[in-house]
């Protein structure tokens, strides 16, 4: 059987390797990755190699996706352009926008189409929020305490929302909604690996959360995985263990700088009005009560699991920015 | 002279009947200790449990109040199992959680077992409370909690009268609350663990409760703010704990493997055994205070 895919966001380092993967993949005749820009150059900008992914550039949010689904009977669906973070210039609005309009015109698209059989979803575990009145570790089933009410994890919720909608309208579609834990590893640039570069990193006081990683290596054969098997179902995807805040900094060789809840908001407010990251009250929120989630479930339906843990995909990372520990041998 | 043609075999020293283990140098340990926190190289569990810091620092600074102030005494402790899990239930007094500080040493120390408590989640809304609590491997008080630290065989600790027991006056010491809604009972039976009913008599007489300044404690949102003969009075030489005699009685467990996992969700069961665990637990108490004599011997 040949098999044709899309794959949304692969002008983003993530969607790129899942593209360039399928691509490589003898089972698949054609992958079709799209994304609202194009890839960034192999040569100058360190773009990944789509191998013979045919690019096609189309907006997440017109009615374009529709066309191209219909007209390249694609039977399955990679979706994983979910932008975390608010482009400097185009800002919050745009990016809900692309979030979750784009997720809805490329659900409903695949709503139409008889020839998709499989779409995979790229969500996060932002979605169970931070709280200090949840359990201390979230598996799927587990309903939050308290939702996320802002940005990215709002976006993400949303998304989900549509994709259960779609799933109950689509049964004959297998559908799989990955929550991945935040990515981590030599490639990844995120307001995280970014915020552990920093000569001085603010934490808040009097709180040192649990945090998780997933090795990009394994976000990866995850989607692979999932986008040429069935695997119905929400499926949490983390390293095992947990790192501390502290740990992680201590790790990193950087100097924390602990501040009262209020000051770290402030500042948090004012660096994102200068541009410089991407801050929101879920990140607070983070950096208060942490978050843990139980990717047993994937293991057990994959018989596969991550081979980096939290811990190793944190060194793995820190080793590619050459990151090492106050008098230290790099881990 | 004819020499055997082989190599001489090497019999390593380590085998000689009189080698002991060289001591290792306390200097070495304690500085292979720092530079472990310094650069992160340490393991905590999907809870933040952090066995290292707990053992070496947190219980490090219990231990003298364990042993020399309290002069905390344990009591069958054999009933405690070694390695499986299992679901401590005690009561809860003090004014002051130290009762939960105390258990925990005794558990981690005498049966070599680290506690996993249940707590409220006011304490992990606090800033350094909350971090501290999880490092010292304590988590939210919640049915999917609990289940989870069972399933994987550890050691649980709740006490069910909560801020009711806690912070009851000095007039009611050693009479118990009510056992909240008995979810501790429900986690047992799922898990299939057996419940350890626990007393512990001595936590009543560290602050005496005389009085409560209710509409204060209201305005800052905590269940009580307490008056005490020497608190508020003497300011902070007031939270200076009395220093009463403890003792603390582990009983005979009471088995659920015999029911059902699904039992957990037939709430008479589940009360009649919330209610059974209870008076073990008070009958316990009543024996045990007779036992202790005096809270602060030999005088008074």
């Amino acid at each position: 059987m040949t098999h044709t895919v899309l794959v949304t966001g692969v002008s983003r380092p993530i969607g790129a390797r899942v593209a360039s993967v399928l691509a490589a993949d003898p089972g698949i005749s054609r992958v079709i990755g799209v994304d609202t820009v194009p890839p960034p150059s192999l040569t100058r900008e360190g773009g990944v190699s789509l191998g013979r992914t045919e690019f096609v550039r189309v907006d997440l949010r017109s009615p374009d996706i529709a066309r191209v689904i219909a007209d390249a009977d694609i039977d399955t669906v990679v979706h994983m352009s979910l932008v975390s973070a608010p482009s400097r210039n185009a800002g919050r609005a745009l990016m809900k926008e692309h979030n979750v309009i784009g997720a809805m015109q490329l659900l409903g698209a695949c709503q139409r189409s008889a020839t998709v059989r499989r779409v995979v979803v790229r969500s996060t575990t932002a979605v169970y929020g931070s709280s200090p009145k949840d359990p201390a570790v979230f598996t799927e089933d587990l309903e939050p305490h308290d939702g996320p009410v802002h940005g990215y994890a709002k976006d993400a919720a949303e998304v989900e929302a549509y994709v259960r909608g779609f799933a109950r309208r689509r049964p004959d579609v297998t559908v799989t909604l990955l929550r991945f834990a935040n990515f981590m590893g030599p490639g990844v640039d995120s307001p995280l690996t970014r915020y552990f570069t920093q000569p001085v990193v603010p934490t808040v006081f009097g709180f040192d959360p649990r945090l998780q990683f997933v090795h990009e290596d394994d976000a990866v054969e995850v989607l692979r995985r999932t986008a040429t098997e069935d695997h119905p179902g929400t499926f949490n995807v983390a390293g095992a263990g947990v790192l501390l805040l502290s740990q992680c900094v201590r790790r990193a060789g950087r100097m924390p700088l602990p501040l009262p809840s209020p000051a770290f908001r402030m500042l948090g407010n004012t660096v994102r009005r200068m541009g410089l990251v991407d801050y929101s009250p879920e990140q607070l929120r983070l950096m208060s009560y942490g978050r843990a989630v139980d990717a047993g479930r994937l293991e057990a339906e994959l018989g596969w699991r991550p081979k980096f843990t939290t811990g190793a995909a944190f060194d793995d990372y820190l080793r590619s920015r050459e990151l090492r520990p106050f008098g230290g041998v790099p881990r | 002279m004819n020499v055997p043609d082989r190599e001489a075999r090497v019999i390593p020293i380590t085998d000689a009947p009189s080698y002991d283990e060289p001591a290792p140098d306390p200097l070495a340990e304690a500085l292979a200790f720092v530079r472990r926190r310094i650069t992160g190289d340490y393991e905590v569990d999907e809870f933040g449990y952090d066995p290292e810091l707990t053992d070496k620092v947190m219980l490090e600074l219990l231990r003298p109040l364990y042993h020399h102030w309290f002069r905390v005494e344990t009591v069958e402790l054999k009933n405690v199992p070694h390695d499986s899990g299992a679901l401590v239930v005690a009561n809860h007094s003090g004014t002051l959680p130290l009762d939960a500080l105390m258990l925990q040493v005794a558990l981690h120390d005498e049966a070599d077992r680290p506690l996993r408590l249940l707590g409220a989640d006011l304490v992990y809304q606090l800033p350094v409370l909350g971090h501290l609590a999880r490092k010292t491997g304590h988590t939210l008080a919640c049915p999917e909690d609990a289940d989870r630290l069972l399933r994987k065989g550890e050691l649980v600790g709740v006490f069910p009268e909560g801020f009711k027991g806690v912070g009851k006056p000095f007039s009611e010491r050693y009479k118990l609350q009510r056992f909240g809604r008995g979810g501790f009972v429900a986690s047992a039976i799922r898990a299939g663990v057996p419940i350890v009913p626990t007393a512990i008599v001595g936590a009543e007489e560290i602050y005496p409760k005389i009085g409560d300044l209710a509409s204060l404690a209201r305005l800052l949102g905590l269940p009580y703010l307490p008056i005490t003969p020497f608190f508020p009075l003497l300011g902070p030489l007031g939270l200076v704990p009395l220093p009463s005699k403890w003792m603390i009685e582990f009983g005979e467990p009471v088995h659920t493997d015999a029911y059902d996992p699904s039992d957990a969700d037939d709430p008479m069961l589940v009360f009649e055994l919330t209610d059974h665990v209870r008076e073990l637990v008070q009958q316990m108490l009543n024996e045990l205070r007779l036992r202790r004599g005096h809270a602060f011997p030999p005088f008074l």
